[in-house]
């Protein structure tokens, strides 16, 4: 961060043995108060979603709870045995609260499995192609402006169409629309360290190519892939949920809460709105915090956007 | 200075080319004119640096003083020439041989701060290379560390810290210490004080002193600072536009510089004696190294240009023993 420059020639500053990088980050990150509330909801979230089975009231896959009759109540109704229903069911009678929370778990998993892996794909062709120059360079960096110039949906329903159903199907597709994004994060970044007088220094030294890229240059690339992760997360739950959405995505057994919202979608019409607005709302917020997080961070960690 | 030179540069020369890209490549087929560019930035240099000696390079920025210091250290492979290590070809060695020879010529950079990682502490900063190496072992890297910290001038317990806790002067410290970690018989600095405060840039240069004592180092120091130079070295080379002009040893060059360029450099070193002088700064720019002038590259700006200098480029001629210079004016 500039604000650490030392004056070029002055002593040796003595730092308070409070102000380490994690701590100015935190207090950086704190600055915006809407941060910080998104930032509380998303961890929110994050447990519901991990500690699901123990916070849901009801478990909505096991078929041996859910109930038929109780199909399409509305919201604070009683279902046969007492037991309420905060945000009614769905067209199968599952209590929506708990359908939502496991559908959260669903959405949170795939879009985070899917931004890691596609961060690591990305990572690494975007240092080859920043490190290695020329004509990889070139060939990979076309590959990726072609990538990028087609809709990810489309590239992803295409995929789906091929490879079928299922959760595995479907964080390869993610990973195959969005692995660009990083390569290209990564090789911007990776293009301004590897000219930097450290890497000369490193090449003098006789240090391999794999230990310049992944121990010197990859290292000061971390900050901008943090942000474009937790964007490109958000960004991946989003698109689950619209596969889903157009039912190429998930099985119905365990639905994600674009399926949610999907089946929801057929009761709009007939006044059963709590079928697919609640879903839809859990969906927003998901990926409006995640944003509003990712926006932060990006402030936070890009010394050259600090006032 | 009769042994056989440390190292020697043979011809060499550096090129950067920028390749035409599909859109211009399409445009010359149409009929376009595009062409690549081209810059020499090092133009068939050839120099000899002899154990011991401290040969100070010089000329104005952008005279491709720098890329000849990269070249020289393995930083950039010449386009065309060879560098000699010991009287050996260095691309021509393999394996062990070639990795000692790197490790042999290190590298002292400009500026402080971008020259060192800012994610490393200083410990793997100046540790990662001899024990990457096999120079000491694990169990010894810490002790070592120390020692060369110690060797320049700091203080072992800053050695958990990042660079960026650190002032300029001690990070130029930390780059010299990570060079010498490897055990270097020859340095080549680039501009490697002139980041640096005033009292600070002594300070460095009596270490770089202090170590060529201590350790037997052979230097390369390039600047753009006459009196650093005039002060450190036994030799100095005078470049303008990728060429060497002159090269003499430095109290010759400068009691009596020959090349009208190194006059023209010379004349302005600031001195106390000539404090009321007026400056008479050597007239035009530095033309551009995409479209060097013909002939001799100084003569648009040269007081005593000829017709001749604008065809032919005047050779290296031994003027006095141990002094060479490139201009026609010599052979009147």
């Amino acid at each position: 961060m500039a604000s650490t420059e030392t004056p070029a020639g002055g002593a040796a500053p003595v730092r308070p043995a409070l102000d380490t990088p994690f701590r100015r980050f935190l207090s950086d990150f704190t600055d915006s108060r809407l941060a910080v509330l998104a930032a509380i909801l998303l961890v929110t979230i994050i447990i519901l979603a991990v500690f699901a089975p123990w916070l849901a009231p009801q478990n909505p896959y096991d078929l041996a709870v859910v109930s038929i009759f109780d199909a399409r109540l509305p919201p604070g109704s009683q279902s046969m045995d007492g037991v309420t229903f905060w945000l009614g069911t769905d067209g199968a009678g599952r209590d929506l609260l708990s359908a939502i929370i496991y559908g959260l778990r669903i959405s949170l998993s795939v879009g985070v499995a899917s931004a890691i892996i596609a961060l690591t794909v990305g990572m690494i062709v975007g240092l080859l192609a920043a490190y290695a120059g020329g004509r990889i360079e070139g060939l990979i960096m076309r590959i990726v402006d072609i990538q990028l110039s087609l809709p990810a949906v489309l590239i992803a329903l295409i995929l789906l169409a091929i490879l079928g159903k299922g959760i595995d199907k479907i964080i390869i597709a993610l990973v195959i629309a969005q692995w660009a994004y990083y390569a290209r994060t990564v090789r911007a970044s990776a293009l301004v360290e590897r000219r930097r007088e450290y890497v000369e220094a490193a090449a003098c030294l006789g240090l391999s190519h794999a230990r310049i890229v992944f121990r010197h240059i990859l290292p000061n690339c971390i900050a901008p892939l943090i942000v474009v992760g937790t964007v490109q997360t958000a960004h991946a739950i989003a698109l689950e949920a619209t596969l889903s959405f157009l039912g190429v995505g998930l099985p119905q057994t365990e639905p994600s809460l674009g399926l949610l919202i999907s089946n929801g979608f057929e009761y709009m019409l007939s006044g059963k709105y709590w079928i697919a607005v609640f879903p839809g709302v859990a969906l927003l917020i998901t990926i409006v915090t995640i944003n509003i997080v990712g926006d932060q961070l990006r402030d936070v960690l890009n010394p050259r956007l600090q006032k | 200075m009769s042994a056989a030179p440390l190292l020697a540069l043979d011809a060499v020369s550096k090129r950067f080319v920028r390749r035409l890209d599909a859109a211009e490549k399409i445009v010359n087929l149409f009929g376009g004119n595009r062409r690549e560019e081209v810059v020499h930035a090092v133009d068939n240099v050839s120099l000899q640096i002899a154990e011991g000696e401290v040969v100070g390079l010089v000329g104005e920025s952008g005279c491709g003083k720098s890329t000849l210091g990269r070249v020289v250290a393995g930083v950039h492979a010449a386009s065309s020439g060879r560098v000699l290590w010991r009287g050996r070809d260095i691309d021509s060695l393999s394996g062990a041989e070639r990795r000692e020879a790197t490790l042999k010529i290190q590298m002292i950079f400009q500026d402080p701060m971008s020259s060192l990682n800012p994610r490393m502490r200083v410990r793997d900063i100046v540790g990662e290379a001899p024990r990457v190496h096999g120079l000491v072992s694990s169990g010894e890297v810490a002790d070592y560390v120390d020692r060369m910290l110690l060797r320049v001038g700091l203080d072992p317990s800053y050695k958990s810290r990042y660079p960026h806790q650190f002032s300029g002067g001690q990070r130029q410290r930390i780059g010299i210490a990570r060079a010498l970690a490897v055990q270097p018989d020859f340095l080549v600095c680039d501009e490697s004080i002139a980041a640096l405060d005033v009292s600070i840039q002594a300070q460095v240069l009596n270490l770089f002193m202090d170590l060529r004592e201590d350790l037997g180092l052979t230097y390369l120091f390039i600047s753009h600072d006459l009196g650093v130079v005039e002060h450190l070295a036994d030799r100095v080379v005078i470049m303008y536009l990728g060429r060497v002009v002159e090269s003499a040893p430095a109290a010759e060059l400068f009691a009596d510089p020959n090349h009208p360029y190194a006059r023209a450099l010379l004349e302005e070193v600031p001195r106390i004696d000539t404090r009321k002088r007026v400056f008479q700064p050597v007239k035009g720019e530095i033309p551009s190294p995409l479209a060097p002038p013909t002939g001799c590259h100084f003569h648009p700006r040269c007081p005593h240009a000829m017709p001749r200098c604008r065809e032919e480029a005047p050779a290296l001629r031994e003027i006095a023993p141990g002094r060479v210079s490139a201009c026609h004016l010599n052979e009147a």
